[in-house]
């Protein structure tokens, strides 16, 4: 097993910072640094994606010498897929960060557990 | 032993402990004091079997009275002890649940294809198609630019469109609406979410490195924009770039420079002039090709700059929109306006 994930070093990797991004999604309290978890998720699902498209040997996916042969480039599809998840990932840390910058204003903290508590006392009251 | 202990603050363990621990502090201040301070006091048991005695009360209500008293204590111990071994409890619990999932990917990426061999299974017929024909169907250069603007239009059309809805957002939360004097009408949070009063004013380094920075920015992105199909580039980097150009100006002038250019009326305009023309042309292009009709749009020579049909027109849209959308970002979160 470790032969094969030394072969596959990005991919390996990729995965490791997906489970870190996830285990700082648990763990941190600062809703700040949930957003950077998420953001590293995103990151290493373009390593991901991107190391899945490298061929050996061929070159990036842009004509040189009118060559338009198969074995000459590299996969371009993934290249377009990680264009859209930077695009949904520029969105999302958007209208988060945004929200935070909300829930900062009425409840003054960044911990969501002092959050939900605050807004459990506004509930009762 | 007692110089470690006493650098122990700025050791870097200590730092990092800090850091894991920020922002638990005020409810471990909490739980503190209401382990030194119970918030009710305990009913004394002995003083209370006193009483039976005295009293001669029932069995029956003495074992109430003794539930009520381990209901308390359990209460007690949920609100302080209790809360800090939970949440060490859920602390390790996560660690343990991230570090299951790692191991479950890492084995699954164990299975994997080799890293960099041409017989992934992604690499099917598919590419074959857009590397062998993309020059030809599209007219592109650069075949990602032809993929994602001509084979998967539609996709970029949804993607510049979530751009666009998640400025509509981040302007519909934080936003500070102005009255008819031109005064914003929440003060407070106006003058709070207002960072202009740190910075120096007129930056003398800044404004001139931005004089001399922003048109070479601004150029390359343009450039960028309309090589999009020639090279590596296109309307999401370029777009990028262009916004940053006009980050840079912003901060080096200030907002009511940046202002003559760029209000809110021009942002809306250009997004829905950007997206509107993506709509129509694609779905042209595209009911044409459907229906096996020519669509009279030339694909020109391979490698000149107005060649591939629609991919530079599309490029230029995609780039406005991505350029407004992060202008806006910023300026909403400096000063919650333009």
């Amino acid at each position: 097993m470790w032969q094969a994930l030394y072969d596959n070093l990005e991919q390996t990797v990729a995965v490791i910072l997906f489970g870190i991004g996830f285990t700082i999604l648990l763990l941190q309290r600062n809703l700040i640094r949930k957003i950077i978890g998420l953001n590293i998720m995103s990151t290493a699902t373009y390593l991901f994606l991107a190391s899945m498209g490298y061929i050996e040997g061929r070159k990036a996916p842009i004509v040189t010498d009118g060559v338009t042969d198969l074995a000459a480039y590299i996969n371009p599809i993934p290249a377009g897929l990680v264009l859209t998840g930077i695009v949904v990932s520029v969105s999302f840390t958007g209208i988060m960060l945004a929200l935070t910058v909300r829930l900062y204003r009425r409840y003054r903290t960044l911990d969501i557990d002092q959050i939900a508590l605050l807004a459990k006392g506004e509930d009762m009251a | 032993m007692s110089k470690r202990r006493s650098d122990w603050e700025q050791r870097p363990q200590a730092r990092f402990l800090r850091w894991m621990r920020d922002g638990y502090g005020a409810l471990d201040d909490q739980i503190t004091t209401s382990i030194s301070q119970p918030a009710a006091p305990r009913p004394d048991q002995e003083a209370m079997e006193a009483h039976d005695i005295l009293v001669g009360t029932h069995r029956h209500e003495r074992e109430l009275a003794l539930d009520r008293l381990a209901h308390y204590d359990l209460q007690n111990w949920a609100n302080t002890r209790g809360r800090k071994v939970l949440g060490r409890l859920y602390a390790v619990l996560a660690l343990l649940l991230g570090l299951i999932l790692i191991y479950f990917l890492l084995n699954t990426v164990a299975f994997m294809p080799r890293f960099a061999s041409a017989d992934v299974p992604a690499n099917n017929e598919v590419i074959a198609r857009y590397v062998e024909k993309g020059l030809e169907e599209t007219g592109a250069i650069n075949i990602v630019a032809g993929m994602i603007l001509d084979y998967r239009a539609f996709d970029t059309l949804g993607e510049s469109t979530v751009l666009f809805v998640a400025a509509c957002a981040v302007l519909i939360l934080l936003r500070i609406d102005l009255d008819d004097h031109g005064q914003p009408m929440q003060q407070l949070i106006a003058e709070e979410s207002d960072d202009r009063h740190y910075e120096p004013k007129n930056d003398r380094i800044l404004q001139g490195s931005a004089m001399v920075l922003t048109p070479i920015i601004l150029l390359f992105g343009i450039y960028v924009l309309f090589n999009g199909h020639l090279g590596p580039g296109g309307g999401f980097s370029g777009g990028a770039i262009l916004s940053s150009g006009l980050i840079l100006y912003l901060n080096a002038f200030g907002f009511q420079k940046a202002g003559r250019f760029f209000t809110y009326k021009i942002f809306m305009w250009v997004s829905f002039f950007s997206l509107g023309f993506y709509g129509v042309a694609k779905a042209y292009s595209f009911y044409m090709g459907a229906n096996g009709l020519h669509s009279g749009i030339p694909l020109g020579t391979p490698g000149a700059i107005l060649s591939s049909g629609l991919i530079m027109p599309l490029n230029i849209a995609v780039g406005l929109v991505v350029a407004c959308t992060m202008y806006i970002f910023y300026a909403l979160f400096r000063k919650g306006g333009l």
